[in-house]
């Protein structure tokens, strides 16, 4: 049984909140945090409902103290946020002090500038500032510059809605071999026309509250947030007597190998994910507490993912819900924001409810947690799936 | 710790590079600050229906996965793992400019699913039925280094056998065109012989692939040991040397045991210095090669670094069109990649023979 990586600190901006503090308060009260959209003008809006954070650019860019001429997108903005709440929370004040780095997750990068000055790039010079922040790693620099880590090593992953989880691997990973004494890891993704268009003509928007799990599921609200998590190794936090959260226990990793988007039926990609999570962690289905499930409330990934539990657990099955009824599915984020609700869930010993749900679903008698739970927890397997079948599991547990 | 071995090469480039028995022997000049690959018969590899629905990085990327996997002589591996910077950039484009100039509307979705940056390696793990490990890096000029990096981690601690790594970048034909606008790209055409010289701002902009199995056991086929990458966000012009020598020192060596050190010029006249201090410095006895000037600059083009050195080392040769000086080293055993892109996100991945 391999030993578990500490979290010592964490951050989040998310529709539910602009801290920690205020997610979990939102969380336990049941606060959603979906509305229409109003800080992007689309033609879709009576037609979607998203989780946005309601600050605008401007607001940001006051709260963050950007010079005027500063090329932030919002995804960064975002990032930087709640990059310095996790940095400030795990009490770093030296971020020099250790070999730290950075690791997160994207999927819409600087897209939202793109789309905005896309045909104003060619004639107004004041805009093409904005033409370097387009690439998804230009807001995982900026968190590093804003946070002065240097020199050091800072990257991007994008798999889709899998992004961040998948950070928390790798930095898990960097950790456990040696290649980094503290790492932050987490993801951000800010809302665009690109995403709500995209998934537009997927069919798979929901028009009113997503309703995770429920037979009557009409698709996802798009979200946009950001979290982070400060990892750190062993030696760091005894030598400098760190208050641990918890730790990132197991992770697993797979490819669905079915579709460009869809997920499988049967949910292979999530089962070999979960498996490998638990072999990771030497731990076995009976000993999970807690599963804060992907459920994006898509007819396909409900199902796909619902059998996938099934196979893992069967007739064993553990509290779960998805917490996506409260934020929307913030994509590459996502893996982050509820790696953040799963640390919370383990430290108050809660289980936070599925909202929105009233109907079984036809193929199995899954129900979710639908009301808050108090409940002991040692251990919770978070799941993120992703397009190109990417296709997470990340186990947090109390103890190392 | 296992030992990690580049078991295969592949590389789609503006060279005819997909053909591993040759080495360079055939230069293509160009004169133009935009070149794209020499594309192969993508037909061996891919049926052609399957093939005009896949986007150019799609293709380039599906392909040269294909020729990797042939020459190491393996049909699965257990993980893929892929860098680009700019992602899917056609079809990125094609979407933004439905949705502007449509108004948001009579929107299909075949280009917002194929603009996503793990398309490559989703569709590479479809074509092979592969489950295992599918990961996707996106940071600029270190995309595939990030990849080579979680590769060798995965394989020294046996967490797996085979690996498939790569780098893709395609290009955008708006991206192209707003980059001119803010000078990344060289204002005037240059020739191969001319972009070191050239002396303005910009690199010359290009399109490729390069994939490799890496492995925790030698094959047949083999190039090279994988010794170490690492990555850094930031790095002053002045600490450079500096913090190559520290690498070098983890690994037990000094700059004078590299017998060839390959550089990431690109003839950008603001960074070039970056390696030109190097040159005349730390490795001014060392065989120096380059190759920005073959196959142009791309978030990805790194990997071509890392092919060129696998090639150098394997067959003992270094092609003359490569050469920065004349050390000619009788015999090659170390050669040390260094990449950099406008400053930022540098990139140092050391080979052994």
């Amino acid at each position: 049984m391999s030993k578990g990586i500490a979290i010592t600190g964490m951050g989040i901006i998310s529709a539910i909140g602009n801290n920690v503090a205020e997610n979990y308060d939102a969380l336990i009260n049941g606060k959603k945090g979906i509305t229409r959209v109003d800080n992007i003008e689309t033609i879709q809006r009576e037609e979607i409902m998203v989780g946005e954070v309601k600050f605008t650019n401007d607001q940001f860019i006051a709260q963050l103290n950007l010079p005027p001429e500063n090329n932030y997108s919002r995804t960064a903005m975002l990032g930087v946020i709640a990059a310095k709440e996790a940095i400030a929370d795990a009490g770093i004040t030296d971020i020099k002090k250790h070999k730290t780095g950075i690791i997160s997750g994207t999927s819409v990068g600087g897209m939202d500038m793109t789309e905005k000055y896309y045909y104003e790039y060619l004639t107004d010079k004041e805009t093409q500032k904005y033409i370097e922040s387009h690439h998804a790693g230009d807001s995982t620099q900026k968190i590093a510059e804003q946070l002065g880590i240097e020199e050091s090593l800072v990257t991007t992953i994008s798999t889709a809605c899998s992004s961040a989880a998948n950070a928390i691997m790798l930095g898990a990973r960097l950790i456990k071999s040696g290649k980094l004494d503290r790492v932050l890891v987490g993801g951000a993704d800010c809302l665009s026309k690109f995403t709500i268009n995209g998934f537009k003509t997927l069919m798979i928007l929901s028009d009113t509250y997503n309703t995770p799990f429920d037979e009557n599921r009409k698709g996802l609200n798009l979200g946009e947030a950001a979290a982070f998590l400060v990892l750190e190794s062993d030696a760091v936090v005894k030598s400098e007597n760190k208050r641990v959260l918890a730790y990132v226990k197991g992770y697993g990793n797979a490819n669905d190998a079915f579709h460009q988007t869809a997920s499988s039926d049967n949910g292979d990609g999530a089962t070999l994910a979960m498996e490998k999570a638990l072999k990771v962690a030497g731990l076995k289905p009976s000993e999970i507490d807690y599963i804060n499930a992907h459920g994006t409330a898509t007819g396909n990934n409900d199902l796909s993912e619902g059998r996938a539990i099934l196979r893992i657990f069967g007739d064993d099955l553990p509290e779960f819900s998805s917490t996506k009824a409260y934020t929307g599915h913030t994509l590459a984020a996502a893996g982050a924001i509820e790696a953040v609700y799963s640390v919370l869930a383990l430290q108050n010993n809660v289980i936070f409810p599925n909202l929105n749900f009233k109907t079984p679903m036809k193929e199995f008698s899954m129900i979710p947690q639908t009301e808050l739970k108090k409940k002991e927890l040692n251990t919770v397997l978070s799941n993120s799936l992703g397009f190109g079948g990417n296709c997470s599991a990340v186990l947090f547990s109390k103890e190392a | 710790m296992k030992k990690v071995y580049i078991n295969s090469i592949a590389s789609i480039s503006p060279q005819k590079t997909f053909d591993n028995t040759i080495f360079l022997d055939e230069i293509i000049d160009y004169n133009d600050t935009v070149i794209f690959v020499q594309d192969p018969d993508y037909k061996q590899y891919i049926p052609p229906a399957a093939a005009r629905r896949m986007a150019k990085g799609i293709k380039m990327g599906v392909v040269a996965s294909k020729i990797a996997m042939n020459e190491a002589g393996i049909e699965t591996v257990d993980a893929i793992i892929t860098g680009t910077g700019m992602g899917c950039m056609i079809d990125s484009e094609k979407f933004v400019s439905a949705i502007i100039d449509n108004n948001e509307q009579y929107l299909t979705p075949t280009s917002f699913i194929q603009s996503t940056h793990n398309t490559v390696a989703g569709q590479i793990a479809l074509g092979m039925e592969c489950k295992a490990y599918n990961f996707t890096y996106v940071h600029s000029a270190i995309s595939f280094e990030s990849a080579l990096l979680d590769a060798k981690m995965q394989l020294e601690n046996e967490e797996a056998q085979h690996i498939l790594v790569g780098g893709v970048e395609e290009l955008g034909e708006h991206t192209t065109k707003v980059h001119r606008l803010i000078n990344h790209i060289k204002p005037e055409a240059v020739t191969i012989s001319e972009v070191l010289d050239s002396k303005t701002e910009g690199a010359v902009f290009s399109e490729g692939t390069n994939f490799f199995v890496v492995s925790n056991e030698k094959t047949n086929s083999c190039y090279a040991e994988l010794v170490a990458v690492e990555t850094f966000n930031t790095l002053q012009k002045e600490k450079v040397s500096e913090a190559i020598e520290t690498f070098l020192k983890e690994n037990n060596l000094k700059a004078a045991d590299i017998d060839v050190v390959v550089f990431g010029n690109n003839g950008d006249v603001d960074f070039d210095g970056f390696y030109n201090q190097l040159s005349e410095g730390i490795f001014s006895k060392t065989q120096q090669v380059f190759y920005k000037h073959l196959v142009g600059e791309n978030n990805t083009v790194s990997a071509f670094g890392v092919w060129l050195a696998s090639k150098i080392l394997k067959t003992q040769s270094i092609p003359k069109i490569v050469k920065i000086n004349n050390v000619n080293p009788s015999k090659i055993k170390t050669v040390l990649c260094y990449n950099q892109y406008r400053g930022q996100n540098h990139s140092l991945v050391l080979l052994k023979k």
